[in-house]
């Protein structure tokens, strides 16, 4: 991949959230490149939502800042929340005319066109919302996101009611966008899945980051020396934060 | 805010339950109000016993009133049932035939003609306390003006005998026989026969007695009259309106009904409309940078207030064939409503702002309108002072109480000024327009 790609999409610098004396985030930093698809995982509670939606504009961080190459994050960073955010009495093709022209995009006809193409919801473009299963709801959640051709997408737990089936359709649609040279960050419990679509994974815990790499580094570091599947080494970092938590305390 | 107010009515138009009472609901409540206005209400029935003799009549002076026909105009105000016997009549009253029983004695006429006797009639009720309070006024008013028409013909009666008595004529009415010398007459009379007595006799002294006598009576005689003529109603009662109410009391309740509905309407669905956005979701989909709160708090109170003038406006102009209402002022209840709305519109949109949910938000609607709205009709000496004054500051802060002035001046040209309701809710819509802002992002 050329270093243009490579360059970063998204820098977040040590981003804090608190909510009154709860410590939601603490001092999260990293880069985002363009082209990388980056996984955000971690327990309940960790702040991944947190950190999701403080990328995406709809909080605001206690302490830090996130940088965005359109210097908008609003509009540089399209988002996915965890439970699809659609009008459920509106077709399809409604919701995705109406933030069509919420965002302000060229040619709003166009551009849902497109969507529905690249989304394969064509043909369910005339049915309601209510009606679509939860694949499909999530689906034109993605879509919604993708409405301004942002350079960064927010993905909050995306294949979370997804079938198997779904989940491959629709990591094959994500990849592609990555490869179109879109930084992607996203959420997920499904550490197999990481394991295999993630470029970088961070881990949080107790809002705090503990780990930034590829995730066959998280596998060797969280072994002492043993290789370890993914999803034990998670488990076993975040049991030693637990511990040096304790400690502390 | 036109693509989100596209988005909100085309919702509302799916919601076919939603749209169905929106339409229904001001015909209904038209067609209801329009019927009870319009129509007289129903009289009790009661069994009326006329134990007079056949054409018997009552003779007060010189006028001659038939029992029967009196009756008849007596008991106007009720659905009679006549009965022959009194215990027939109680049978009816104790078989819920009828709700109460009049029974006119034999002697009535005799106790009315004499004008000394009083003569009484004998009601029996029956009934719960609501139909016996209805009966009671209706039967208490008619024997009034009864009471008011018979005492009236006793003055009339005995200031003609008065007059008889003072200016003299015939007297057979009075059972004198031939024409009678008249009271004020007799002194000049009398004068004449003392001038041609000699002065310091015995009889001149008597006579010139007899003619003071008779002075002094013809000039309390005529006194006598005028107080005869206030015996009836000794203190009348003359009414001055300084502001408030001119029109019927009819007019006023279909301005109480439509203000009721448009608050009802224009809460519910700001409130939901706006708790809605958090139950899709997409409230933080769309002010993380597509459209401002305050963007977003304004397109659902004039989504509200719209669907609230329409419904209000729908609502008036159906009662207007029941009830007689100025057309030539439409402009005006147009305003009124719009107005109202908004100030409804952005007190909803403050409640939907504090509730999550939809149904929460309706809750919380139904549950300050429906007491607020009660105070504010509350009449201001109906309550102690100081309770009065708490529930007009509750209902100073609250837009029903103004909504119904403005309302109300725009159809029946009442007080207050019109204008003054209006800018009192304009500083409405601001202020919970304002509240809603704060609360909304308290609540992100």
């Amino acid at each position: 991949m050329s270093e243009e790609r490579r360059a970063a999409a998204l820098s977040v610098r040590g981003i804090g959230k608190h909510y009154g004396e709860l410590v939601a985030l603490h001092d999260v930093s990293f880069d985002l490149r363009a082209g990388e698809v980056l996984a955000v995982v971690g327990p309940n509670g960790a702040g991944k939502t947190t950190l999701l939606s403080i990328i995406a504009g709809t909080q605001r961080a206690s302490a830090g800042t996130v940088l965005v190459p359109a210097g908008d994050e609003s509009a540089a960073v399209g988002w996915a929340p965890q439970q699809a955010a659609l009008y459920s009495r509106l077709t399809v093709a409604e919701n995705l005319r109406l933030f069509a022209h919420l965002e302000r995009v060229a040619d709003a006809d166009s551009v849902v066109a497109r969507m529905l193409v690249q989304t394969g919801l064509g043909e369910r473009a005339d049915e309601r919302v209510a009606r679509l299963s939860g694949g499909n709801r999530q689906r034109v959640n993605v879509a919604l996101a993708l409405l301004a051709d942002p350079p960064v997408l927010a993905l909050d737990e995306p294949s979370a009611s997804l079938d198997p089936a779904q989940r491959e359709r629709l990591w094959e649609f994500i990849k592609r966008l990555a490869s179109d040279g879109r930084g992607v960050i996203f959420s997920s419990h499904n550490m197999a899945e990481v394991q295999r679509h993630a470029d970088r994974v961070i881990v949080l815990d107790r809002g705090e980051e503990l780990f930034d790499g590829a995730p066959s580094e998280l596998m060797r570091a969280a072994g002492d020396g043993e290789v370890l599947e993914l999803e034990s080494a998670l488990v076993a970092f975040v049991e030693r934060s637990e511990r040096e938590h304790r400690l502390r305390a | 805010m036109r693509w989100l107010l596209a988005k909100d009515l085309r919702i509302l138009g799916r919601s076919r339950l939603l749209l169905v009472v929106l339409v229904v609901y001001p015909a209904a409540i038209a067609l209801l109000i329009g019927f009870a206005i319009s129509r007289t209400p129903t009289r009790p029935r009661v069994a009326i016993v006329d134990q007079t003799p056949p054409g018997e009549t009552v003779a007060i002076g010189s006028k001659v009133v038939s029992v029967h026909q009196y009756a008849e105009q007596l008991f106007s105000q009720v659905q009679a049932v006549e009965v022959p016997t009194r215990s027939q009549a109680l049978a009816k009253v104790n078989g819920a035939e009828v709700l109460a029983a009049v029974i006119i004695p034999a002697d009535i006429a005799a106790k009315v003609s004499s004008g000394t006797a009083q003569a009484h009639l004998e009601v029996v009720y029956n009934g719960n306390a609501l139909e016996q309070s209805l009966v009671q006024a209706q039967l208490s008013s008619a024997l009034a003006q009864a009471n008011l028409g018979f005492s009236e013909q006793i003055q009339q009666a005995a200031a003609s005998a008065i007059k008889q008595l003072l200016h003299g004529g015939n007297a057979a009415e009075l059972g004198a026989s031939g024409n009678l010398i008249g009271l004020s007459q007799i002194p000049a009379l009398l004068a004449r026969v003392i001038s041609h007595q000699p002065r310091g006799s015995a009889d001149r002294a008597a006579i010139e007695r007899v003619a003071a006598f008779a002075d002094f009576a013809a000039a309390n005689l005529t006194v006598s009259k005028s107080v005869l003529a206030s015996v009836g109603q000794p203190i009348s009662v003359h009414t001055t309106l300084l502001h408030g109410r001119r029109t019927p009391l009819d007019t006023f309740a279909v301005v109480v009904a439509v203000t009721i509905s448009e608050m009802f309407v224009c809460l519910l669905l700001a409130a939901g409309g706006l708790a809605l956005e958090r139950e899709e979701h997409t409230l933080a989909r769309l002010v993380r940078g597509l459209v401002s709160r305050e963007t977003l708090l304004a397109e659902k109170a004039f989504v509200a207030a719209g669907c609230a003038l329409a419904v209000a406006f729908a609502l008036l102009a159906g009662v207007g064939a029941f009830v007689a209402l100025d057309w030539a002022r439409v402009w005006l209840w147009l305003i009124a409503l719009a107005v109202g709305s908004l100030a409804f519109g952005a007190l909803g949109v403050a409640i939907g702002a504090l509730a999550r949910e939809v149904r929460a938000s309706s809750l919380l609607a139904f549950l300050l309108s429906l007491p607020l709205a009660f105070l504010a009709l509350v009449p201001a000496g109906a309550v102690a002072s100081g309770l009065s004054e708490v529930i007009s500051a509750i209902s100073f802060v609250f837009p029903f109480k103004s909504a119904l002035q403005a309302l109300d001046a725009a159809v029946n040209r009442s007080a207050p000024a019109f204008g003054g309701s209006l800018v009192h809710l304009a500083v409405l819509v601001l202020a919970f327009g304002a509240l809603a802002r704060v609360t909304l992002r308290t609540a992100d």
